[in-house]
């Protein structure tokens, strides 16, 4: 098989006394197979190829696992247990709406009703679900530019999150932010990022801010956890490393989510990374590192329950490495032309949806006809989105100059003496600052 | 250096009542945003104290200083106020405006490297950790740009940091999070989450650092939208400035210089907050108007002290605000004496002078009888040598110079 690394030691996680990590037993790259000496090169490495060697690796959802959080054995039988058929429901109902409205991004997206820079979902919906499924409102999710689900998982309507997109004022941010900028202070969604990396140490910040409740300001029940989702190429980034340090280093409640689909824009994973299995950072900041088959919700979600219960009851952060597909290109504007056919039919067969009804309908816990039926909601729902945004205003003048600053004094004093804010024409947007 | 400015002699201009008159303008009544609390007193730069402030036992305006000329500290003692107030250097009112800030609302918090246990390296964070806690003065590991990102999240979710560059130039490795996460995150949430925190440290160019110690960010920050900068100078204002800045809930980036931590100035016992947005009528003229702020005032007054015996009258304004710029006060003095002069450390290209000399030109050309001088920093990197260092920065005597050139 080819191989990632090339004339590399099989990394063993350091030992330490907080958490001890078990290597994998079945490796996902081996080193000694290399047939490549620069891995940069190398521009035909695919990940279905080195799965098929390791025969193991499919039949174990969780690969590599700390003491702490305990590997399950997974198998049909024992998956009966694991949701009931309330939870199953809801889990399928937020990946059918995850879809749709992706789906829906994309039609209006080539209609002409959005612009710009436009990151959909489609394949990625078990990490979003499993993960965020779990949470209070209070607690925080903090995402990327590819944050639309991650916002509807939350809890924030999808129609503020079309209208956002269309740029209309009913949006969530009032049109302001865009695809890349949700945000919403009800429901804890702290965006919505441009720059990569940029959202972690803001997720870091919210956790810090969960500790400091509890043990500055005293509030006892403050568990809040904050859930940092981001992909394979900010693991690369110097801002992921530090909140790694600084997580770790004061036991902050947050959960770092690495969803990572192989791809950053055109840059496969194993092109970009020295040691491209990423759970493997987490012990070497002192937290768990976890590896997970994220086109499977089920197994996401347990995971997720063991990281989040981790976060709440104070033991620190954890770090899980979601392995996901992007079934679109990076962005409606890219072309995707770098990715091998065979690799993208390798995963669509691995559909998260398909993979939930298979188990819902195979273990009696639901029929196909109440699944049709949450499809159709989902599709009158998002129908109803586009309407109202379609039907909703668009941002007036007046609405330029507001919300740069919260206090709008700090646009300053005119020349009048009068702070420029108090200006009437301020409101209208035309007043010169 | 000394402190030039005594508490209240910030409002001076009330003196040279005569000059205000002469130009025929008014000065326009104030509105005041109904949440401006009056368990303090703000002192505008015309010697306006705002309705309602606290005037409990001093009569302000039988009080002032009306020339504040550049004096000895032992001096000025007799004109800050009825009561005597306390003497102290300009960290330790920095501290002293942080305490109380802190004491106030629990929400505050210190996140930087070495403001915990070493106290900050300008010692202005001393004493409060064993005060408030590790967790409430937070040490911090040497990742400025997730640090100052953490402290954008722990905002937006509640609480109120203030973020300590041990240097400003260090803060140039946050930019990311200042620029994008501090500056824009109210406006693209569409107003939903807002961002109070306050970043500062020590900038300058100090006692031959080296380049990267002596570093003035103001103007790579000025650009960025959706956040306040200003400059303190005094012990006075400094105090003002942090905790006006810690009460705002707009993001406040506050400059503190080097050289100018060890100035001792007496400040008034009693609470006080200063205006984010307002200049400081430092001494007021008649024949040119000099803008300055941060450590270049101390060179201004130097070099006002060799005008004013060559019989020159320089208006002298510490700007302090150097986003937004407080075009009221710089206004009124440029309608009268019609000549600027405007005096930075800031390098020449892309300064805040150069946005400075823009807006001057913009909003009083027909006032100018002499197109708007500005003396700043050499684009250079801060030398080593001393001798070249000197070269570097703004000298009393090119101050002289140039008033001398555009008064002819």
């Amino acid at each position: 098989m080819s191989s990632a690394v090339s004339a590399m030691k099989i990394h063993q996680p350091l030992p330490l006394p907080t958490t001890a990590t078990r290597s994998p037993e079945t490796p996902l790259f081996d080193p000694f197979k290399s047939n490549s000496s620069f891995l940069g090169s190398t521009h035909k490495l695919r990940i279905n190829s080195l799965k098929s060697a390791s025969s193991g690796y499919r039949r174990s959802a969780v690969v590599a696992v700390s003491d702490v959080v305990k590997e399950k054995k997974l198998n049909n039988s024992s998956m009966v247990n694991l949701i009931t058929k309330e939870e199953g429901l809801e889990l399928y109902e937020d990946m059918v709406l995850g879809r749709a409205f992706e789906d829906m991004c994309a039609q209006m997206y080539y209609r002409g009703k959005m612009f710009g820079f436009v990151h959909l979902y489609n394949g990625q919906e078990a990490v979003s679900t499993g993960f965020i499924k779990l949470l209070k409102k209070e607690d925080s999710v903090c995402s990327t530019y590819r944050d639309h689900v991650h916002a509807l998982s939350k809890g924030v309507p999808a129609r503020a999150v079309m209208s956002e997109l269309f740029g209309k004022t009913t949006g969530c941010c009032r049109g302001q932010g865009g695809s890349m900028h949700m945000f919403s202070k009800e429901h804890n969604v702290l965006g919505g990022f441009a720059f990569i990396g940029e959202g972690i140490p803001v997720a870091t910040g919210a956790a810090f801010s969960s500790k400091y409740r509890r043990e500055v300001l005293k509030e006892a029940d403050c568990d809040h956890v904050t859930v940092a989702f981001f992909g394979d190429g900010t693991s690369n980034n110097g801002q992921f490393f530090e909140c790694l340090n600084m997580a770790a280093l004061w036991k902050l409640p947050i959960i770092f989510v690495v969803e990572n689909n192989l791809w950053a824009i055109g840059m496969s994973h194993l092109r970009a990374t020295s040691d491209p299995e990423i759970w493997k950072k987490g012990p070497a900041f002192g937290m768990p590192g976890v590896h997970v088959d994220g086109m499977d919700v089920l197994k996401v979600r347990e995971v997720a329950k063991e990281a989040v219960g981790r976060a709440r009851r104070g033991e620190g952060p954890t770090l899980v490495e979601c392995e996901t597909y992007r079934f679109r290109g990076h962005s409606l504007a890219d072309p995707d032309e770098l990715r091998d056919p065979a690799e993208k039919a390798h995963y669509a067969k691995r559909d998260p949806i398909t993979a939930l009804k298979k188990y819902m309908t195979e273990n009696n816990l639901a029929s196909e006809a109440e699944l049709k039926a949450i499809e159709k909601k989902i599709d009158e729902l998002i129908e109803e989105a586009v309407e109202f945004a379609d039907a909703s205003p668009h941002p007036s003048r007046s609405q330029l100059l507001q919300n740069v600053f919260a206090d709008p004094k700090g646009f300053g004093i005119g020349p009048d003496g009068k702070y420029r804010c108090e200006d009437p024409k301020f409101t209208e947007g035309t007043a010169h600052v | 250096m000394v402190a030039i400015i005594q508490g209240i002699g910030a409002a001076t201009a009330l003196s040279s009542s005569s000059s205000f008159d002469s130009k025929g303008f008014q000065l326009s009544t104030v509105k005041y945003f109904p949440e401006r609390k009056a368990t303090s007193f703000v002192v505008r730069s015309d010697g306006r104290l705002i309705p309602g402030s606290n005037l409990k036992a001093r009569n302000v305006s039988g009080r002032l200083v009306t020339n504040a000329v550049a004096a000895k500290a032992d001096t000025s003692a007799t004109s800050t106020a009825s009561k005597p107030g306390h003497e102290l250097l300009l960290f330790e009112a920095l501290r002293e405006g942080l305490e109380e800030e802190m004491d106030r609302d629990p929400r505050v918090c210190v996140i930087g490297e070495d403001v915990g246990h070493y106290g900050g390296s300008y010692k202005v964070t001393k004493d409060l950790a064993p005060k408030y806690g590790d967790l409430r003065v937070l040490d911090t590991p040497i990742a400025e740009n997730s640090f100052t990102g953490m402290a954008v999240g722990a905002a937006m979710t509640g609480l109120r940091p203030i973020v300590e560059g041990m240097n400003m130039g260090f803060l140039l490795l946050a930019y990311n999070q200042i620029s994008n996460n501090c500056g824009m995150l109210h406006y693209t949430s569409g107003g939903q989450f807002t961002i109070p925190v306050v970043i500062r440290g020590p900038g300058g160019v100090g006692r031959q650092l080296g380049a990267e110690h002596s570093q003035r960010l103001e103007s790579y920050f000025q650009s960025i939208p959706g956040i306040q900068m200003v400059a303190c100078s005094t012990p006075y204002n400094a105090k003002g400035l942090m905790k006006a800045a810690i009460r705002s809930e707009n993001p406040v980036i506050l400059f503190e210089h080097v050289l100018l931590y060890n100035l001792k100035e007496r400040i008034p016992d009693e609470e006080y907050v200063l205006s984010l947005e307002e200049a400081e009528m430092v001494r007021p003229g008649e024949h040119i108007t000099i803008l300055t702020y941060s450590r270049m005032r101390y060179h201004v007054m130097q070099a006002a002290k060799t005008l004013v015996n060559k019989g020159y009258d320089p208006e002298v304004i510490d700007i302090r605000s150097l986003k937004p710029f407080d075009l009221y006060t710089i206004g009124n003095s440029i309608k009268k004496t019609h000549r600027v002069l405007i005096v930075e450390e800031c390098m020449r290209t892309g300064g805040i002078g150069a946005s400075l000399t823009a807006a001057i030109n913009e909003n009083f050309h027909d006032y100018l009888d002499a197109p708007v001088m500005c003396l700043s920093s050499q684009d250079v990197p801060t030398p080593y040598a001393g001798t070249l260092e000197e070269w570097t920065v703004v000298q009393p005597a090119q101050i002289v110079t140039a008033v001398e050139q555009l008064c002819q």
